[in-house]
């Protein structure tokens, strides 16, 4: 093993100028990738993904308390104990320290007590089925149908339906309730926060708000069949004056077009996996369409039982 | 007469599938070929696939993950291809049904076939040398468990050739999606079989290590005194008794319900598909522990033996293992916070998901500190260690944000998701065993690895690491979900997705740095040539010669100290005046082939619906068992004096 006994080829010095390289070049190459995209997670337009956004940060920030020890202390034994360093101590027996160790069984036990007080509180801050109003106790019905693939927003209180295309007041919660008529699909706006799935049969909560006007995405994050990555849809936040407008604007030309919705129609025009729909709007005829919707894989219904 | 196979049933259904076919097929025909060209049937019959010994057992599991990891890593290629060029374009090679069925099969073969497999074939090589034994408790229940393995393997592999589609619902194939409503094809019948019959094997070789660690283990090596990647292997074994039953259970109620139409993952007619996604997880979560706590005893192994110091804090290493181990089973809910289970059940199943950082971060430190004050060697296997402490770290510590309910709403089921496992298990898993691959390759084979060609592998793998899965964190917070074949061009997500797919080129130039590495080591095996005991190993494996003998030792050490071996090698009387006695071993059997051949069957014929073949298949693998149970003349003796020459000659040639 004579051959490992040569002039080291990595010097502190050469280490470090070389990392600082290393570093800025990725850190420009990640620039030059990011800039101009929208980080929609990193930059919310919602009350809920805001608070989540800190809830990232914050704990990313705490994960270096770990991150940076294990990575200077990493980078230290092994520059300090290399084999070719024969000054160093050198104890092959030592392996065991009761204080050393109750150090490392404390440390994360204390991180880790923290961030489950945090978890805790911001688990019910959080929860998607906690309804939100405003100030003056107002808010927004929208209930949710996932079906292949397309997403339908049924307005019971504006009487209005509309296929893949939400909108919402600024500044009013809007309370989702949401199902499916597919395979398990996810309903998801990044910059208003939460995601929660879609189920046939069932009903999920979801409460969410936007603070700022403009357009958003919406995603299905479950996948659901051969049309999966089509499934996006519109979401715009519009100041509340021009939502009344367009919801009352949208049931008057649809029922001026005769556009109705009842269950018969939504099992002719929308129960059929479709992609790449465009938005179709609807005036609602049957305000318990969403309940119908549901209840068709529910057992009682099905058996007939109880009517 | 055959069910639901015929000629428009069978054939792939586009290009690239049958593309991949000829290619398979091609290969397999040249292997065939070459076979009996060499006339090396019958050799590979009697030395490798009738064998009991469960150190041919182990490197048979090894070489086919290895096959399969570039099966996998084929898959992940088609993926990111998809991802960064085809995505947008109209005519995609890759159809949206395609890629859903390849993410499907990655996922399915580098858990199952690869991750497993290599689980497995490690075991088998380690566990009995470092309790000091001379086999595992069950040699024929080892081969059938192998067996079942490979069939399992073939299974997935056959659905390509007939049948033409593997199941596009992901690789834990959730209803309904998964149900024959929305999945009428054969895919998700080829997952759940080839699962089916592979899982099952799994569950038989964790009672057999299990028992084999309970029972076999040397004089005087209590509990406490077991080398620790041994103890890594209790703690994941007792994980695959506990899960593996669930995996089965939940497997064959998916399986009536495609089969038999009944109703339990249904979303009509009293069916819960929710309660399919708790038990596939109720197993699932634990099965990435299964996976992780074996790379961590390997590490252990690594670091002592490579920084020349004993193992810092072995007792709380041992610790941390069971708690993990136990933890594990009360955290599976976090993959599905976004069901709706409610605040306290949420913050329950998040707190119990960080309660294991803590231990997995005391065994970090305890690394560390092994390396504090010893004398750090970088040969490859430590290097793999270092490159995992270097990206795991950044996988734990995403993995307990993801376990913060209020965050896993906004980055579950996106890219970041994806790469956090992805950070763990290649950080971890992976790592994990190319360091194993790297410190224990010349105990097997009397000749160490190439040294240059291994670094090269693994900075490759390193580098091409970060490229591949950095990018897929920025686009979880992009918004980019998981699972995407197309999305829209103006979101400016495509450069990311480029880097990514030039981080996963550099990983395969890694991977063609170990295929040469390995040709080139054999080809140099004289001048690569070393000892029995070429790191200054600590743990009994190391003390017997190189290659080990099929009977590992000729005689049984006794063991007073936790590094058995260390211990042997500072009482310098070094009594070399041995006597010898006869040995008994298990012979060869084909027993093992057939029963992986009738599960084969069973499994195929159930796919499509041949129901005689099937019965077929059950009343075979009945009598196998029966007639294996009967076989009473199952060992073979090596006399004292073929023990002593075999050991004169292990031990000469390199004294």
């Amino acid at each position: 093993m004579a051959k490992l006994i040569k002039k080291p080829l990595l010097t502190p010095l050469r280490v470090i100028l070389s990392s600082i390289l290393i570093l800025i070049i990725l850190v420009w190459g990640t620039w030059l990738l990011i800039d101009g995209r929208d980080m929609d997670i990193l930059d919310p337009k919602g009350l809920i993904a805001s608070q989540q956004q800190w809830l990232i940060i914050g704990t990313a920030l705490l994960s270096l308390v770990v991150i940076l020890p294990v990575y200077t202390m990493l980078g230290m034994f092994a520059w300090k104990y290399r084999a070719t360093n024969a000054k160093a101590k050198y104890t092959p027996n030592a392996d065991n320290n009761h204080l050393l160790e109750a150090i490392w069984w404390g440390i994360p036990i204390i991180i880790i007590a923290a961030l489950s007080v945090v978890t805790y509180v911001t688990s019910h801050q959080l929860d998607p089925q906690k309804r939100l109003y405003d100030d003056s106790g107002r808010s927004v019905n929208v209930q949710v149908v996932a079906l292949q693939w397309k997403w339908l927003f049924i307005y019971p209180d504006y009487g209005i339906a509309a296929v893949n295309d939400l909108r919402m007041p600024v500044g009013i919660p809007v309370n989702f309730e949401i199902s499916a008529e597919a395979p398990m699909s996810a309903f998801w706006i990044p910059r208003l926060g939460s995601q929660v799935y879609a189920m046939n049969g069932m009903s999920s909560s979801l409460s969410l708000q936007a603070d700022e006007a403009g357009e958003y995405i919406g995603r299905n994050s479950n996948i659901n069949g051969e049309g999966y990555s089509l499934m996006d849809f519109k979401v715009s936040a519009v100041p509340e004056a021009q939502f009344d407008t367009w919801t009352k604007a949208t049931k008057k030309s649809m029922s001026a077009e005769g556009r109705y919705l009842d269950f018969a129609t939504y099992k002719k025009e929308l129960v059929k996996p479709s992609k790449d729909n465009p938005a179709v709007y609807y005036q609602l005829k049957d305000d318990k369409l969403y309940k119908k919707i549901m209840q068709q894989f529910m057992p009682e219904h099905q058996y007939g039982g109880g009517h | 007469m055959l069910g639901k196979l015929s000629w428009e049933t069978a054939l792939p259904q586009d290009i690239v599938t049958l593309g991949g076919v000829i290619m398979g097929g091609l290969g397999l025909l040249a292997v065939i070929a070459a076979m009996t060209y060499y006339k090396k049937w019958g050799w590979l019959w009697r030395h490798w696939l009738t064998s009991l010994d469960p150190k041919k057992i182990g490197i048979m599991y090894i070489a086919v993950s290895a096959l399969m990891l570039l099966r996998g890593l084929a898959d992940a290629a088609m993926l990111r291809a998809q991802q960064a060029v085809f995505a947008n374009m109209a005519d995609s090679p890759v159809s949206a049904d395609l890629f859903q069925q390849v993410f499907s099969a990655h996922g399915t073969i580098m858990i199952f076939f690869v991750a497993m497999g290599i689980i497995f074939g490690v075991i088998n090589l380690i566990m009995p040398l470092q309790i000091g034994a001379r086999d595992v408790a069950f040699p024929l229940l080892n081969a059938i468990s192998f067996w079942l393995f490979f069939a399992g393997m073939a299974l997935m592999n056959v659905s390509l050739a007939i049948g033409g589609e593997f199941s596009t619902a992901g690789w834990l194939a959730y209803p309904p999606l998964s149900g024959l409503e929305y999945s009428p094809g054969p895919g998700v019948d080829y997952w759940i079989w080839s699962l089916q019959v592979s899982g099952i094997g799994s569950l038989l070789s964790g009672v057999n290590f299990l028992v084999t660690i309970f029972t076999m283990r040397r004089k005087g090596m209590t509990l406490m005194k077991m080398p620790i990647f041994t103890w890594s292997v209790v703690a994941s074994m007792l994980l695959v008794v506990f899960v593996f039953p669930i995996l089965t259970v939940t497997l064959t109620l998916l399986s009536l319900d495609r089969t038999l139409e009944t109703h339990f993952f249904t979303s009509d007619m009293g069916g819960n598909p929710m309660m399919y996604v708790n038990l596939i997880w109720a197993w699932g979560h634990p099965e990435v522990y299964i996976l992780i706590l074996p790379a961590f005893g390997i590490f252990s192994e690594v670091v002592a033996a490579l920084c020349g110091k004993r193992l810092f804090g072995y007792v709380s290493m041992v610790w941390a293992l069971m708690a993990i181990s136990v933890l594990s089973f009360t955290v599976w809910l976090h993959h599905f916070f976004t069901m709706g289970g409610g605040a306290n059940v949420n913050a329950f199943f998040g707190i119990m998901t960080m309660i294991i950082a803590i231990p997995t971060g005391v065994k970090v430190f305890n690394w560390l500190f092994t390396m504090y004050r010893g004398r750090v060697r970088f040969d490859t296997p430590m290097l793999w260690f270092m490159g995992f402490v270097v990206t795991f770290t950044i996988g734990g510590v995403t993995g307990v944000m993801l376990a913060v309910p209020g965050i896993d709403f906004q980055v579950h089921n996106t890219l970041f998701l994806v790469a956090h496992f992805h950070n763990v298990i290649i950080g971890g898993v992976v790592f994990g065993m190319f360091a194993g691959y790297a410190y224990w390759f010349p105990k097997f084979t009397g000749f160490r690895l190439h040294e240059g060609l291994g670094k090269a592998a693994f900075w490759s793998w390193l580098i091409g690491f970060v490229l591949a899965f950095g990018p897929l964190y920025i686009l979880g917070f992009m918004g980019a979900v998981r699972r995407l074949d197309s999305y829209d061009p103006s979101l400016g997500w495509q450069g990311l997705f480029i880097v990514a797919g030039i981080g996963l080129l550099i990983i395969l130039l890694g991977v063609f740095f170990q295929v040469v590495q390995l040709a080139y080591s054999i080809w140099k095996r004289k001048e690569l040539a070393v000892g029995p005991d070429p790191w200054n190993g600590r743990t009994l494996e190391w003390a017997t010669p190189t290659p080990v003998p099929e009977y590992n030792f000729a005689t049984l050490p006794t063991v007073h100290e936790r590094d058995a071996f260390w211990e042997q090698k500072q009482e310098k009387d070094k009594a070399k005046k041995l006597s010898y006695e006869a040995i008994h071993l298990p012979k060869n059997t084909g027993y093992g082939v057939y029963v992986g051949a009738a599960s084969f069957v069973i499994g195929f014929a159930v796919i499509w619906h041949i129901w005689w073949l099937a019965l077929v298949g059950v009343a075979a693998t009945v009598i196998l068992v029966i007639m294996s149970s009967l076989w009473e003349d199952s060992e073979k003796e090596l006399s004292a004096k073929e023990v002593e020459s075999i050991e004169t000659k292990l031990w000469g040639q390199k004294a």
